[in-house]
């Protein structure tokens, strides 16, 4: 098994997460991680769906993905040509004696406290799948009480877009005759 | 005709109300027929609809209507429009749509939809009926604005007849169809997502060609996508110019006339020796609009293991999905059809043909060894086989048979002979029991100077055939055949041959309950009955001399047939029987 990201160019409508999300139920694919939001066209969504599976069960469904009649593009990002990165917000267990180690680890990874109780610290840490693992990794001794973790969201690297390729094209409205 | 009269005395511009547009929305979308049943959250609709020339034929319950759409769908090539109300109306054709979306049958379901308002209450009569049909429509819509109607129901049409044809339901909030909102039949349909492939790429023609002239043992794999194409003729052309065996799938019957002396039958669990020895020895497949579905293959690692694959489909996702294919080719089976032709001939006029020979011989040896045949019943009894066997040879390849689903289904595919594309129609994919009737009705109402016969079974007989009150008293004179074992036939078999003839829950009784001849009565139709083989013929032309009400013919028919050859379900396809405990022998040496 291999994971795959996929960037999934959707319509900006209702239903649609709900649709692809029970197509990946239905051929039985366990989606690792999904990001969705909006992207820098307005009738245009971004869907982040990182997936554990072989390639050939992928490439089914990709086509699958490809004849919802609401995806209009999918991409799938090299990890090496691309830019992948996840939020995570960690509440870590911080007592007098433990709190200055634990600053020492979010300095030293670039993390940020975003709240401070008197027993523990709230840390917010952006980074790559690897990255956040190693972070979460050493926190572990000082105590990890809640953790929450975004999607991964990706972007390829240098100048071209995603959506530069494929653009839309109307169609005319058939005659009536033929229905 | 004026704009006014057409809808309810609505102007085609200004105000209208959501119904009025729904109205002129479809018969701007040249829709002539709907089958349907009106209910709440729909009514809004139906009241125009009584000022439009759109004729609607009031089913008795919306499976009938959802299948008689796809039966006049299946038999004209146009898209079969169906309509129900919120709730149960709409999960009832939720059937009928999973089997349009197996089967690629151009379908439109409009649903009424409680009010916006009301959506996500619990409202009575409320389904979502969007998310229950998402994995079974090709394409499906919910609209609360009645100023998007218009524009809804012209992608909807586009989407079910375009590309790979299939379902689209939309569901109308009844605020919608209540509230005013002006008509703009729009001109072009935007969807950035939906762009079908339909011209081959000229690379894989031509490296389809070059595959196909090496080839030795080489068959053109004919499934249901190339009647949906409208291909038959380009299909003749190529199996002449090639002179390459044809097998046709349960969906594709007809699609190459059965008389032709290429035409090896039906592959498959059912299929003849000659067409699954076809698939299985070959050593190139040229799958035509088929699918690799599992009623064909068998255990899919036995499957054809010398055949390369060509597979050709206008659904980029079939290929490969069940079959590693060589040479992939995604487009319209009729454009593809053009252009191996023309790459051929070329190929031909140079001097390069394909070196067949053996092959076809060989084949022709088994179809010769191995006809389709059955046993005459010993107690002088009536054989299914050959009532379908005379039905096909009186009623003659114009007629459109359709078929429900079982024993009567198989026979009818292989006994009837089929000449010409559209002339039978089926439930292949998913199997639904019940579907022959309302098809028939469906196809009745599309192709009125064509005689219709729904060949039933029994079993699926009393699950619709309420519509016979539906073509009584809307002139759709449907003839049906039920060929009935008293049983359901097909499980029975199975119970037969697996279950050490422990015959659990298949006795139907239907040899004393109901009578059909009285049920038939009783619903305004012609009753008849035969269970002698004497009497075929002639009950056969009775029931064709009545045209002006449906003929229900109640045959009478030996219980114990079955249904031969037969692979049994998870084997190979080397496994055939072309009996019971009779196993085809294949001198190799030939090949």
């Amino acid at each position: 098994m291999a994971k795959h990201t996929l960037s999934v160019l959707v319509e900006n409508k209702p239903g649609v997460l709900a649709r692809i999300a029970a197509l990946f139920s239905r051929r039985g694919f366990n989606i690792e991680s999904l990001a969705v939001g909006p992207t820098e066209h307005a009738e245009v969504s971004r869907m982040t769906i990182v997936v554990n599976v072989e390639d050939s069960p992928l490439e089914q469904v990709t086509k699958q993905l490809n004849k919802l009649v609401e995806v209009i593009k999918i991409v799938e990002l090299d990890p090496n040509a691309s830019v992948q990165r996840e939020l995570v917000l960690v509440k870590v267990g911080a007592t007098a004696e433990t709190r200055g180690q634990v600053l020492d680890t979010v300095q030293l990874f670039r993390a940020k406290v975003v709240d401070v109780a008197s027993d523990a610290i709230t840390i917010q840490i952006i980074g790559n799948v690897g990255k956040i693992a190693d972070f979460l990794r050493v926190l572990e001794p000082f105590g990890i009480r809640e953790l929450v973790q975004s999607g991964a969201i990706a972007i390829g690297r240098g100048p071209r877009s995603i959506s530069e390729r494929g653009k839309p094209v109307a169609v005319p409205v058939p005659p009536a005759v033929n229905n | 005709m004026s704009d006014q009269q057409q809808s309810g005395g609505a102007p085609s511009t200004g105000a209208v109300t959501g119904a009025q547009s729904l109205v002129k929305s479809l018969e701007a979308a040249g829709v002539t027929d709907i089958f349907g049943i009106p209910g709440g959250a729909i009514l809004p609709a139906y009241d125009p609809l009584m000022d439009s020339p759109i004729r609607h034929i009031l089913v008795r319950h919306e499976q009938g209507a959802g299948h008689a759409a796809q039966g006049y769908a299946a038999a004209s090539g146009r898209v079969g429009v169906c309509m129900a109300t919120s709730g149960p109306g709409a999960t009832n054709l939720v059937t009928p749509i999973a089997d349009a979306h197996m089967d690629s049958v151009p379908m439109v379901a409009v649903t009424g939809q409680v009010g916006a308002s009301m959506i996500g209450t619990d409202a009575f009569q409320e389904a979502d009926i969007r998310g229950i049909t998402m994995p079974i429509t090709k394409h499906n819509f919910l609209v609360t604005d009645p100023a998007e109607i218009p524009r809804t129901i012209a992608e909807a049409f586009h989407i079910a007849s375009t590309g790979r044809p299939g379902p689209v339901l939309v569901d109308i909030a009844k605020s919608a169809l209540q509230a005013t909102t002006t008509f703009d039949w729009p001109t072009e349909i935007n969807l950035p997502g939906y762009r079908p492939v339909t011209r081959p790429h000229a690379k894989q023609i031509r490296e389809a060609a070059r595959l196909m002239l090496d080839a030795r043992r080489p068959v053109l794999y004919v499934g249901g996508g190339t009647i949906r194409a409208r291909a038959s003729k380009e299909l003749l052309a190529l199996a002449e110019l090639t002179g390459m065996p044809v097998v046709t799938t349960l969906m594709a019957r007809g699609a190459f006339p059965d008389s032709h002396p290429q035409h090896l039958g039906m592959p498959g669990m059912h299929g003849t020796v000659a067409a699954v020895a076809g698939l299985q020895k070959s050593d190139l497949i040229i799958s035509l609009g088929a699918r690799f579905d599992d009623r064909v293959t068998g255990n899919l690692d036995s499957f054809a293991p010398g055949a390369k694959v060509i597979h050709a489909d206008i659904d980029p996702a079939e290929i490969g999905k069940n079959r590693h294919t060589d040479v992939p080719i995604v487009g319209d089976v009729r454009e593809v059809l053009v252009d191996l032709i023309t790459t051929l001939r070329t190929e031909a006029d140079a001097g390069r043909t394909g070196d067949y020979e053996g092959w076809v011989q060989f084949l022709a040896g088994v179809k010769k060894q191995y006809p389709l045949g059955y046993d005459k019943p010993a107690d002088g009894g009536l054989a299914p086989q050959y009532v379908l066997e005379r039905l096909g040879a009186l009623a003659g390849p114009e007629t459109i048979y359709t078929a429900g689903v079982g024993q009567h289904q198989m026979w009818a595919a292989h006994f009837v002979g089929y000449e010409k594309p559209n002339k039978w129609i089926n439930s292949g994919g998913l199997g639904t029991m019940g579907f022959a009737v309302p098809a028939a009705m469906g196809a009745q109402v599309a192709m009125p100077d064509n005689t219709v016969w729904a060949v039933d079974g029994d079993g699926c007989f009393q699950m619709t055939n309420q519509e016979l009150a539906t073509c009584a008293i809307n002139n759709i004179p449907i003839k049906v055949a039920v060929i009935n074992n008293e049983s359901l036939g097909m499980v029975r078999q199975w119970q037969t041959l697996f279950y050490n003839s422990r015959y659990s829950n298949t006795d139907l009784h239907s040899k004393r309950i109901p009578d059909f001849v009285k049920l038939a009565d009783a619903y305004g139709c012609v009753g008849l009955a035969c269970e002698s083989p004497d009497d075929v013929d002639a009950t056969i032309a009775k029931a064709m001399e009545i045209n002006d009400v449906p003929v229900v013919v109640d045959f009478r028919v030996h219980r114990d047939a079955m249904v031969w050859p037969m692979v049994a379900a998870g084997t190979s396809n080397d496994d055939i029987k072309y009996a019971r405990d009779l196993a085809p022998q294949f001198d190799e040496d030939d090949l």
